[in-house]
């Protein structure tokens, strides 16, 4: 039974004519989500980059090579390279805690997990002052200590941490739920270890939902305002984060050079877009090797 | 099949003591040092701080836009993931991309967008305003700022499910005579429900509590359209940490009992679904 | 078996760039001058003090060797101030008004109550005043605050409830209709009702105002500081918009002080404190003057006579009696701002 499940996969996304509208259908479906996605989104993103190149492409450059836009670029990168992995590996614990096992409290817990999604961007900034401010738990520790955590690096770190925190846990939960533990279980009794039915198993069947997840915690915690805003100390050239700077130089009423970074931020995020079609391909290539062995287990097993 | 009680599968402490430690961490011990704060206040000043007329006003502007605004995401979402994984036409991989920019862009800019296009002399809100339409600084232009920073999460939540659902179960509704129609009705919809509802709570979720857009496209007129966060920053603007984490901690329980309403309905749907298949 | 070494390449790649990472993190805090200062200000400061740190520097290098450079912060005056009580480390603030720095002194005790007889004219090395800008030609012909409130005018300012600089609007329009009107408040009351009547928009932030206004073309007259307006024309439109002055206006004082927490710290004093002095030397109050805030220095007010105009200015002290006081009578919750919105179901619906 088990066995016959595992093939499936390879062959799901064949088109099928009974599985499938009359073309007709498919433009209306494909022109009202076009209709939709272009009032709400093409056309507020066609501003910013008009916006951006107004006063033409040098003043761009410049604005994007300024010392300062350079630092604030620096940090951002930075900020997600830390938040992203942690937040990943966060994400498939949760998610094989939840998906593969039943416990009690479980919705409780999901429910936990989505908290920081509800909370507005002003109160996780607040809630970190309240924890490491002066006032806060923390603060006069960390000040007697020398340490600083917030208005510095770390504090970014963190509220970019808190505000990213179920984006890849919140995609592959539901995937998981919906695929089952079959495979996983088959791997096990066929006698693969726990980390290699992990590796060869499940690690493939959820690389959809893990990139989503990975690509939309990337660019929400490149692009978090409120909750940055509030721990950053908005320190020119030390602690101003890519969003940060656009609000600057739009205060400035430099509205082309706040817009040049907007764009900046908006190209990042499909710089990891590109990134995801690359691994997708190898992927695809490496699944296929991957079927293959599996046949041949099976042929000789 | 669905989920068993007697579970081959290893690494369930492990992942489970990560899980809660990690979310202990990050979530749980900044939420306490919020509530701790709250409690420092007496039940009656908390409460004559969240019945202020304002606070309510701007409670019931939040709620019903926020609403409104994952509602519409959600119809519209369905149908982007839809065509998205199941159709092919030209530059389909653009637009997927195009999705997740919500998330990339800094509120602040969207908001900034959206007031430039949806004022009454922007380049949308000039044809609108004809029609006596009125988008930005009323409550309709709270609505159109949260469905754009709420939009790639029901887009986003649904995708995976789509892409993994197997045609196999189509196929065979439709070779069991079922109708386009019905099929999709019947055997795709319950699938994609709990991942739909998914990504309603969250894209409702993150409406209640955006600032950064809204403050611009809003007007911040006083109980007209005026939003909650909003309340919450000119408490703090006059150091009244206290009066703010009472509002904030509102907010909380509001968006917590609306997530665990949709958690509870998802794991219905789906144990209801996994029964019947 | 290709694969699996493959994920152990990534898994070792993925280690080492979390270890860099965390390397960058611990380095970041070094800097490679002599003496740094961090300035926490608020926010139409910008230009003004990257002109003045750049004199600063080139005077301190001068008198002392010492390089020095001034790390800038700016934000909504509140803003910064929480932001100092909650431990960021300013040297000096330089905020908008002083309730903002006595709170540094009351909630979190930074500095000594009696900060503002530390430095002259109440530790305000310039001055400012409250202002209307309109539009090319003044089409709605607005002379006076009187204009305001007619029907059919819209006035944009930001929210006071988040904005310094709305408050000073506030107080100023307040001032002008007590002194109108001989004392009544209710008087005065009644005319900021119906200012605010006419606002369509209450931006979160002055500038935020200005974009609104200048950008979106909402309103016919912007509440602003006079050297806000003076900024908007260069930088926005000399074409678009001109400067209407009011006969009565308010005595702006945007106060400066070093928190001596922080510069004990610090071992920063004598930095600060020569900084914030510099300020109200020729130089410092010439380049203040050049950015369109009113000089304290004679021999430099002389020589700017021309681009400020004579408008009778009072103090919040006269008017009102202290910050504190104009605080919690007009715009803590509760106050006559808030009341004037809650009985807004009396107001004509403009929506």
């Amino acid at each position: 039974m088990e066995s016959i499940h595992l093939n499936v996969r390879s062959h799901r996304k064949r088109p099928h004519s009974s599985t499938t509208e009359p073309k007709t259908v498919q433009w209306l479906l494909i022109g009202a989500a076009m209709a939709y996605l272009t009032l709400f989104l093409m056309i507020p993103l066609g501003t910013v980059f008009y916006q951006a190149l107004e006063k033409g492409v040098g003043v761009y450059l410049a604005a994007i090579t300024d010392p300062d836009a350079l630092s604030a670029i620096r940090l951002t990168l930075l900020t997600a390279m830390i938040a992203v992995p942690a937040n990943l590996v966060f994400g498939i614990a949760a998610s094989w805690a939840i998906a593969k096992f039943d416990f009690k409290g479980k919705n409780l817990l999901i429910t936990l997990i989505d908290l920081p999604f509800s909370v507005s961007p002003v109160i996780s900034g607040l809630i970190f002052v309240l924890l490491f401010g002066l006032q806060g738990w923390f603060g006069p520790w960390l000040q007697e200590h020398d340490l600083e955590v917030i208005f510095a690096v770390p504090g970014i770190v963190l509220a970019t941490v808190f505000v990213t925190f179920p984006f890849v846990a919140r995609e592959l939960i539901p995937l998981m739920q919906e695929q089952g533990s079959e495979e996983e279980e088959a791997a096990i009794v066929l006698g693969a270890s726990g980390w290699k039915t992990f590796f060869w198993v499940t690690l493939p069947n959820m690389k959809w939902g893990l990139l989503y997840g990975v690509i939309l915690c990337n660019a929400r915690a490149m692009g978090e305002f409120g909750a940055v805003s509030v721990v950053s100390g908005h320190i020119r050239g030390s602690t101003n984060t890519m969003p940060l700077h656009v609000e600057i130089l739009y205060n400035e009423y430099n509205f082309a050079a706040a817009f040049a970074m907007a764009s900046l931020l908006a190209m990042l995020a499909l710089v990891t877009l590109v990134l995801k079609k690359i691994i997708e391909w190898k992927t695809a290539r490496d699944l296929s090797l991957l079927d293959d062995a599996e046949t041949a287990v099976e042929e000789n097993g | 099949m669905g989920l068993r009680k007697k579970n081959v599968l290893p690494g369930f402490g492990l992942s489970l003591g990560y899980t809660v430690f990690y979310l202990s961490l990050v979530v749980l011990i900044p939420f306490a040092a919020l509530f701790s704060r709250t409690a420092q206040m007496s039940f009656m000043e908390f409460w004559d701080t969240i019945s202020s007329p304002r606070v309510v006003a701007s409670f019931w502007l939040s709620l019903y836009t926020s609403l409104s605004a994952a509602s519409l995401n959600a119809v519209m979402g369905l149908l982007v993931a839809w065509v998205l994984v199941r159709y092919h036409f030209p530059l389909k991989t653009l637009v997927d991309a195009l999705v997740d920019l919500p998330f990339a862009l800094p509120t602040a800019v969207a908001g900034i967008s959206l007031t430039t296009l949806y004022s009454v002399n922007g380049p949308l809100g000039k044809h609108l305003a004809r029609w006596g339409i009125e988008v930005a600084y009323t409550p309709l232009g709270i609505i159109v700022a949260l469905t754009f920073i709420g939009l790639p999460f029901v887009v986003r939540t649904l995708q995976p499910v789509l892409e993994d659902l197997d045609v196999e179960i189509e196929e065979a509704a439709a070779s069991l005579g079922a109708s386009r129609m019905k099929s999709l009705l019947y055997v795709v919809f319950p699938n994609l429900l709990p991942a739909l509802l998914t990504g309603f709570a969250l894209s409702f979720a993150r409406a209640f509590g955006e600032y950064g857009s809204v403050v611009f496209i809003s007007g911040n007129m006083p109980m007209r359209t005026e939003i909650c966060p909003l309340l919450i920053m000119t408490k703090l603007e006059q150091f009244d940490y206290i009066g703010a984490t009472a509002i904030a901690v509102v907010m909380l329980l509001v968006s917590f009992m609306m997530l665990f309403t949709i958690n509870l309905l998802g794991w219905w749907s789906r144990k209801r679904t996994s029964s019947a298949a | 078996m290709k694969e699996a070494s493959g994920l152990k390449n990534i898994s070792v790649l993925c280690l080492i760039s979390f270890l860099m990472v965390m390397g960058l993190l611990v380095s970041c805090g070094q800097t490679d001058t002599d003496r740094t200062l961090l300035n926490v200000s608020y926010d139409p400061t910008r230009e003004l003090y990257a002109d003045i740190n750049d004199a600063f520097a080139l005077d301190w290098k001068n008198r002392t060797g010492q390089t020095v450079s001034i790390r800038q912060s700016h934000g909504g005056s509140g803003k910064q101030a929480r932001a100092v009580i909650d431990g960021l480390a300013a040297d000096v603030v330089t905020l908008a008004l002083a309730y903002d720095i006595d709170a540094l002194a009351s909630k979190a005790d930074l500095l000594p109550a009696s900060w503002q007889q530390r430095l002259p004219h109440n530790s305000a090395p310039y001055v400012s005043t409250i202002v209307f800008l309109v539009r090319k030609g003044n089409p709605k012909g607005i002379k006076d605050w009187d204009d305001l409130v007619k029907p059919g005018i819209e006035v944009i300012t930001p929210n006071p409830k988040t904005s310094g600089g709305a408050r000073w609007n506030y107080l100023a329009a307040w001032g002008y209709a007590l002194k109108k009107n001989n004392g009544d408040e209710n008087a005065a009351r009644e005319f900021i009702q119906a200012l605010f009547a006419n606002v369509p928009v209450l931006d979160s932030g002055a500038r935020g105002s200005t974009t609104t206004f200048v950008q979106r073309e909402i309103g016919d007259v912007l509440l602003g500081w006079e050297n806000e307006a003076y900024l908007a024309i260069n930088e926005l439109g000399p074409d678009r918009l001109e400067i209407v002055n009011p006969s009565i206006s308010i005595l702006a004082e945007p106060p400066v002080a070093w928190v001596d927490r922080i510069v004990e710290r610090h071992k920063s004093r004598d930095l600060a404190a020569a900084y914030l002095e510099f300020l109200y030397t020729e130089t410092g109050q010439d380049i203040a003057a050049r950015h369109f805030y009113r000089p304290r220095l004679e021999t430099v007010a002389a020589r700017y006579r021309d681009r400020f105009s004579d408008i009778q200015l009072f103090s919040i002290e006269e008017v009102f009696g202290s910050w504190k006081n104009a605080q919690k009578i007009h715009f803590d919750d509760g106050g006559i701002f808030d009341q004037i919105y809650e009985d807004s179901e009396a107001l004509p619906d403009r929506s």
